[in-house]
């Protein structure tokens, strides 16, 4: 419990920081705030111009709009969109859900597709390894946007499996793959690595010894021991799934939070960018901390007492 | 981006297997191809990349045109040739930034006491409670487009991982012999610093950031895809790509050959970086 709440206070003062970098570096950044809500209409005077800045608080020190916008930040107010005039929560709460939807199908996506891969090919000859392993490279190089637009050429343009646009759960698969194969590329290499350390391990020799079949040794002994790092890591690679909802929603045109963070850095509509990073560092830092939790969960070791090690992928095995 | 994200335990997992000796070799011959594009494009693709033709507008490859035209009947061979230095530049620029920035703040944090090491490590731990897109959009946001914002976008990316391993470096040394030697010997703590801790502790570094070169090729290839890159027309891949999708259905070389070329650079760089990784691991202190 205390453990808890220090990591809670923790998590919050890292939270805290990053909106304050982000909020000074909006603020200190290139170019006025009031241009950029105006646009490119020339013929606003100077008084409308003078109402814009007045009337978003632009004119006051910048110490006092930090403070302010904490205080409504307190008060779960994220503030006004300078550009979709209307609260950014609103905004928020209207492109989240596609978002969720687009990362849960992209992450079972991943994780299944981990399981089977890692399973299928812990300990095969080279043959059947050579190419998957390629394929896993290749999954993890490839630009993700252009993997996105491959998959919506070849498969909705061209062979017309999927709708290329629309909100039907079949609109989600192509885009999910897209999210979910630099994941699975990187998260399949760690599992059979951590396998095929497992399976020569002497609590593997104690299972065969026993009688069981090698592939018993494998689902039953072998995977819970390799499972640890691989769920680390995962933790981190959400990380860059969340990065890539940006890119993957606007090769798709799909609504989202990613798509709602490019237009409103593009248009320099800082309390949607403020609102975004918010959103998306404490959702990673709590997903984070969850991830820890499971810890114990898999690991009995790691029951009795201590923390978990920061990288168990750093553990020296065999 | 995915790579970028990941912790160097993790990288050097990934890096472990595969002892192929192909792989190395053809990756080298692809990036000296690559060197000589951004060095002297000219040598390799004679004639200017915006030359337009309207009677060649989104001409398939042939003999004149290697990898056909673009929607402004351009040479897209030619592009992609001249666009090597701005798209590979921009991931070696970037890396090298966020591997001076990285041993400078993990240096300070190792050695600069303990409130020091608090401090530059809780900025560690929030650059890393930002994903890196969202961190690199933000920079966009800051400083508006164009090559500078990807190449600071991505660097600041880059920065925790770097100061991490740095200080690990230091910090192990600390206690080493040749230090306590140097300090016995009277010298002064910057100089011990300076000349004998931080040389031992880069070499994991630099190999570190050989891979993530790739990784930050890949990511300034998104921001230009996102409109955050250089201004149109100077030829880019990412940009390419971004405007090849448009035309891609009709003409499936416009977004096919950039892409390719972007992948195998990717791919390459961390081919080339796994390698020497390999080669130098056990000689390296960590």
């Amino acid at each position: 419990m205390r453990r808890a709440s220090a990591r809670l206070g923790h998590a919050l003062l890292v939270l805290w920081g990053a909106l304050t970098l982000t909020f000074l570096a909006l603020h200190l950044g290139r170019g006025s705030v009031v241009d950029a809500i105006v646009g490119n209409n020339t013929q606003v005077t100077d008084e409308v111009r003078d109402r814009i800045a007045r009337e978003h608080g632009l004119g006051e020190p910048l110490w006092w709009q930090y403070l302010s916008y904490l205080g409504r930040l307190l008060r779960a107010d994220l503030g006004t969109s300078y550009q979709l005039n209307m609260p950014v929560r609103d905004a928020i709460a209207a492109q989240l859900p596609p978002t969720l939807q687009l990362m849960g199908a992209a992450t079972g996506i991943a994780v299944l597709t981990t399981l089977a891969v890692a399973v299928a090919t812990t300990r095969r000859p080279s043959w059947i390894r050579g190419p998957v392993t390629l394929l896993e490279v290749a999954g993890v190089a490839l630009p993700q946007f252009w993997l996105a637009i491959l998959l919506l050429t070849v498969f909705s343009f061209g062979l017309h499996w999927f709708p290329a646009f629309g909100d039907g759960p079949a609109s989600l698969v192509l885009p999910a793959v897209a999210l979910a194969v630099p994941m699975a590329g990187v998260l399949s290499q760690i599992l059979r690595d951590g396998l095929e350390r497992a399976l020569e391990q002497p609590f593997a020799t104690t299972a065969r010894a026993r009688g069981q079949g090698e592939r018993g040794v494998l689902l039953r002994h072998a995977l819970r021991h390799a499972l640890p790092p691989v769920v680390t890591l995962f933790g981190l690679l959400l990380g860059g799934m969340i990065g890539g909802t940006v890119v993957v929603e606007r090769v798709f045109s799909r609504p989202g939070v990613g798509v709602l963070l490019l237009n409103a850095v593009t248009g320099k509509d800082i309390p949607v960018v403020l609102g975004v990073v918010a959103l998306t560092a404490a959702g990673y830092v709590t997903l984070n901390a969850l991830v820890d939790l499971l810890y114990p969960v898999l690991d009995p070791r790691l029951r009795a007492a201590g923390p978990a090690p920061a990288v168990p992928g750093l553990r020296v095995e065999g | 981006m995915a790579v970028a994200d990941l912790p160097s335990a993790e990288l050097a997992v990934l890096s472990r297997r595969r002892p192929r000796s192909a792989g190395p070799v053809l990756a080298g011959a692809f990036l000296a191809l690559l060197a000589v594009a951004m060095i002297a494009p000219e040598l390799l693709a004679p004639g200017s990349p915006d030359a337009t033709s309207t009677a060649d507008i989104l001409r398939p490859p042939s003999a004149d045109h290697l990898f056909g035209t673009d929607q402004n009947g351009r040479d897209i061979y030619r592009r992609i040739v001249y666009g090597a230095r701005d798209s590979v530049f921009v991931g070696l620029a970037a890396t090298a930034l966020a591997l001076v920035a990285g041993v400078l703040v993990g240096a300070f944090a190792a050695l600069a006491g303990r409130a020091a090491d608090s401090a530059a490590m809780r900025l560690v731990e929030v650059l890393l409670a930002v994903p890196g897109m969202v961190t690199a959009l933000l920079v966009a946001a800051a400083l508006g487009p164009g090559s500078g914002t990807v190449v600071l976008a991505i660097a600041v990316i880059g920065v925790p991982p770097y100061a991490r391993i740095v200080r690990g470096q230091i910090l192990r040394l600390r206690g080493s012999g040749f230090v306590e030697a140097a300090v016995a010997q009277g010298l002064g703590p910057v100089r011990v610093a300076w000349r004998h801790m931080i040389p031992n502790a880069l070499p994991p570094v630099l190999l570190l950031g050989t891979i993530g070169t790739g990784a930050a090729i890949g990511a300034s290839a998104a921001l230009s895809f996102l409109g955050l890159g250089p201004r149109p027309p100077d030829p880019q891949w990412g940009a390419m790509l971004q405007q090849g999708q448009d035309y891609f259905a009709v003409a499936w070389w416009t977004a096919t050959v950039p892409g390719v070329v972007l992948t195998l650079t990717v791919l390459s760089v961390t081919t080339v970086g796994q390698y020497l990784q390999r080669r130098f691991e056990g000689r390296v202190p960590g």
